[in-house]
């Protein structure tokens, strides 16, 4: 009897979870943007860094953004399973138990705080350990699904990396990290704005108050301006001070230009316009915003590297 | 002759996964405290002077 029960366990789920389950519960997308984030935050701050800590205080910054993902993956299992985009991810899909999710969330939250902290310091040790919990409970258990800001909400939380990266090099966060900050915090909603104009997102079937749901599309256009001013003023305040540069302030006003250009494009038109020629504006600021950030983030790396670079 | 479950078949790839991360996790360990050794971050004040809070207090006064 009791072998029998125990052959039902063992043979019960013939699609165990592998590896590359338990791989995708972090959100490994989401985890190349904090570890690019970070890695510049950790370079263009002042201070030397041995190569092998820091790539080490990277690979912890990852993990806790990873852990973040999995926690998130955990409570938001039940909007997962409404929705077609996230319908196949490791928990809805029945491949991965709610539980483990969140033994593995928790887990991978505990062993990369303690380890940036015995690795770089306790200052980016304590930030990444609040960036897991803002994202984790205040962004994901409780505004997320109670608040149209949830986009903004949500952005503050994927804007923390470059800041622990900068304290792992300092052990410090000064305006200039809180400027980096700033800057992914005011380019995710009008980046993530633009994609909800043009793709036809069922978060209104997950009951997840979306401003294109709650405050319509003509109010979406407009917000989406109005944040890309707001980032245009970010960005160029960012390239006047010491991060930034004469070769990064060019750069960053050209790619404000072209940001705003596009912001203004969305906001006059209507949605009949915009079904008229196949979302090109809504796409193209959508394609500009991901080569803005990279490009953005990179100058001001070129700018620490230059022998001639900075103010 | 012992026949292996078809269980440890199926789980065997996420086994020698878990065997890598476990490796990694130790090569970097090892790592970081040989830096930290050569650099000499490891120190800590208190590690390597006398504290006087932990002499004896006879052996003080003499």
């Amino acid at each position: 009897m009791a072998d029998a029960a125990i052959h039902i366990a063992l043979t019960a789920r013939p699609d165990d979870p592998g590896l590359r389950d338990y791989w995708r519960l972090l959100k490994p997308r989401l985890m190349s943007l904090s570890i690019f984030t970070a890695v510049v935050g950790l370079l263009v701050a002042p201070g030397e860094m041995h190569p092998f800590l820091a790539a080490t205080s990277i690979l912890w910054i990852a993990v806790g953004a990873g852990a973040s993902g999995a926690l998130n993956m955990w409570f938001d299992a039940d909007i997962d399973r409404v929705m077609k985009r996230t319908r196949s991810r490791p928990i809805p899909a029945g491949r991965v138990a709610p539980g483990d999710a969140l033994a593995l969330g928790l887990f991978l939250s505990v062993v990369s705080v303690t380890m940036l902290g015995l690795t770089a310091n306790w200052v980016a040790a304590a930030w990444l350990g609040f960036t897991i919990f803002f994202y984790a409970v205040i962004y994901s258990m409780w505004l997320k699904r109670t608040t149209s800001w949830n986009t903004a909400i949500g952005g503050l939380a994927g804007a923390f990396p470059p800041m622990i990266g900068w304290a792992a090099a300092t052990g410090g966060t000064p305006l200039e990290a809180w400027l980096l900050v700033a800057l992914i915090f005011m380019w995710t909603p009008p980046h993530f704005w633009a994609l909800a104009l043009f793709v036809k997102l069922d978060y209104h079937n997950a009951r997840i108050p979306m401003l294109t749901v709650t405050h319509g599309r003509t109010e979406t256009r407009r917000q989406t301006w109005l944040w890309a001013l707001g980032l245009a003023a970010v960005s160029i305040f960012a390239a006047t001070t010491a991060v930034g540069g004469p070769l990064a302030l060019a750069v960053v006003i050209g790619l404000n230009a072209v940001f705003l250009h596009l912001a203004w494009d969305i906001h006059r038109r209507t949605d009949i316009d915009s079904e008229a020629d196949g979302h090109r504006a809504e796409k193209a600021l959508f394609k500009w915003s991901l080569f803005y950030l990279f490009v953005h983030f990179s100058v001001f790396v070129v700018e620490a590297a230059l022998p001639f670079g900075g103010w | 002759m012992r026949v292996e479950h078809e269980l440890h078949y199926r789980r065997r790839g996420r086994n020698f996964g878990v065997l890598f991360v476990l490796l990694a996790f130790i090569a970097i360990v090892f790592g970081v405290t040989m830096v930290k050794v050569e650099t000499g971050g490891l120190s800590e004040g208190f590690d390597h002077v006398l504290r006087p809070a932990l002499i004896p207090t006879d052996e003080v006064s003499e």
